[in-house]
């Protein structure tokens, strides 16, 4: 039981985990139980997606002790690239690809700088998300192009499932975050990410390719972040060359109150996904309290902080428990 | 002299300016426990690196079995049976044992591109096997690094080492931050190697250690081998003097 006890204290997104349970129940009593009726959900699980799938990239490339700016603008230059060619009488999934392409090339970038010239990933991601944004706002021509009518919506956008509770976007989120937390618990890759981001000494002296493991993680990261924004923009119906601009932070929010430390090693896909869960419950759950939404931003940074010390502290006190090991 | 496990012949090594090792050539018999010793600066390190795999030789060449070889990362040593135990060891803190012993090494259940699922049951069994063999009480596979003590990581290297069924044993100061009773151990450790046929290559600033449990001393100074003895044929004040 003790050992159960340890177990569940050290696993770093149990804060959040609660966290989010006890908001539920305050936004559901505060709120006249409007909170959790199905047509609020649809509006929660509806939007959940597009932060959620950025946080997942996110998620993994801090485990493995990078970081990633420029998901923001990704966000934008994905859907914008693909409004573009789809204006010039590109197909949509041949527009997908090469919108995907940009994003494993900006990646790539990303990565590759950070390591070939030895410098912060923070500067590398933060020059990359002017870069990309500029080029968002370039290629639109100013102007963004009106989308074709006869996109797939019924694979992203359409609402599905009992009740039409969510869409289809929700789906591929599920499914990929079911995905990617099975890559970082089972196979031998989720193994050298975390090694990579626990200790790159110890990782390079068992022969892990480290560079290509945080290259890789560097394009993951931009491609999940660029499908969220295709997502966006077909739910929306227009690409803003604006979408996603201050997103690159929620995200890392999300991630860090999930458990994820920035220093790298350590966290969990799951943890991510419980964060952005609770950036979105939050946004709406003020709103249904009848509080100024202009707390949002106070709540999220609150909570960031509060997450940390909390799983701290937890820690702490998992340490003091005496299990033998 | 049998075959010498392992040999290095005429190895240079330059870092932009500075002459690290020069010229160095040594044999390692199989079931020998060999003592390195020297300065900071003497060399010592750099020739580690090189059989390690974490550095390249200028100049020179290496031999296993007396069939020259190639090593130019670390996965090659490994692959060809040099493990390494460092000083501040290879092990990372926020993982389990389990998982630590099989860093870069994973049983896969299946596979693709060398990327696939890990077979964990196996990880589990086989790390309490190689924990248990070497000798050191952990009850759980599941514990983190983090959480042992300084001893105890050097015993789950050392556990790593052995289960990859190693020729070559190279300890890098590996008693350096650890209690006079962890230390003993890794003494008798490096003694035990000789009965298992492995060959153990030891690194220490501490010649006692050195004498306790090694058959040769190699002292380097400058980038060079000053001093090559069985140990019964010399003493301490010998090699301080051509340190």
């Amino acid at each position: 039981m003790k050992r159960l006890v340890k177990i569940y204290m050290e696993k770093p997104e149990l804060a959040a985990l609660v966290l989010l349970i006890v908001l539920i129940i305050v936004f559901q009593i505060r709120s006249d139980g409007v909170f959790l009726n199905a047509n609020n959900l649809r509006g929660i699980l509806g939007i959940l997606p597009e932060i959620g799938l950025m946080v997942i990239g996110v998620t993994i490339l801090m485990i493995c002790g990078e970081f990633d700016l420029s998901v923001g603008s990704v966000f934008a230059v994905m859907p914008m690239t693909m409004a573009v060619l789809m204006a010039d009488g590109t197909p949509f999934y041949l527009a997908f690809l090469a919108g995907m392409a940009v994003c494993a090339a900006i990646g790539f970038v990303n990565g590759y700088v950070t390591i070939k010239f030895n410098i912060p990933s923070f500067i590398t991601t933060l020059g990359m998300l002017f870069i990309a944004r500029s080029l968002t706002i370039v290629i639109s021509g100013g102007f963004p192009p009106l989308l074709p009518n006869d996109l797939p919506n019924w694979l992203f956008t359409v609402f599905v499932g009992p009740g039409d509770l969510f869409r289809m976007s929700f789906i591929w989120f599920v499914i990929i975050a079911l995905a990617a937390s099975l890559m970082m618990s089972r196979t031998n890759f989720g193994n050298w990410v975390r090694a990579t981001g626990g200790f790159l000494p110890a990782a390079q002296a068992m022969g892990i390719p480290t560079a290509r493991v945080k290259i890789t993680c560097f394009m993951l990261c931009s491609m999940l972040a660029g499908f969220a924004g295709m997502i966006q923009v077909l739910r929306l119906g227009s690409p803003l060359p604006s979408i996603g601009e201050g997103w690159e932070l929620q995200a890392v929010a999300a991630a860090v109150i999930g458990g994820t430390a920035l220093s790298g090693g350590i966290g969990a896909v799951a943890g991510g996904v419980i964060g952005a869960i609770l950036i979105r419950v939050i946004d709406n759950g003020l709103v249904l309290s009848q509080v100024d939404a202009n707390w949002f931003k106070f709540a999220i940074g609150f909570l960031t902080i509060f997450a940390v010390v909390a799983n701290s502290w937890l820690g702490k006190r998992a340490k003091a428990i005496k299990v033998e090991t | 002299m049998t075959q010498p496990m392992i040999s290095v012949r005429n190895l240079h090594k330059w870092y932009s300016g500075v002459h690290a090792l020069k010229d160095v050539s040594l044999d390692f018999a199989p079931n020998e426990a060999v003592g390195l010793i020297g300065d900071n600066g003497a060399g010592k390190s750099t020739l580690i690196n090189i059989l390690s795999g974490a550095q390249e030789a200028s100049e020179g060449e290496i031999l296993i079995d007396g069939r020259p070889v190639n090593i130019s990362n670390p996965r090659d040593a490994m692959d060809l049976g040099i493990e390494t135990i460092y000083q501040y060891n290879s092990m990372v803190p926020t993982m389990s044992i389990a998982r630590n012993l099989f860093i870069g090494r994973e049983p896969l259940k299946f596979s693709l591109f060398g990327l696939g699922v890990m077979d964990r049951k196996k990880m589990a069994e086989e790390s309490v096997q190689a924990i248990a063999d070497v000798d050191l009480h952990l009850r759980s596979p599941d514990a983190l690094i983090g959480e042992l003590s300084g001893g105890q990581r050097q015993g789950v290297a050392i556990a790593r080492a052995m289960h990859f069924k190693s020729k070559v044993m190279i300890l890098d100061e590996p008693t350096n931050h650890l209690a006079v009773k962890e230390t003993n151990k890794v003494i008798g450790f490096v003694r035990s190697l000789k009965e298992m046929n492995i060959t153990g290559i030891f690194i220490s600033h501490n010649i006692h250690h050195v004498f306790d449990c090694c058959d040769r001393i190699v002292a380097m100074a400058r980038g060079e081998v000053v001093l090559d003895r069985r140990t019964n044929d010399t003493n301490m004040d010998e090699i301080m003097d051509v340190l």
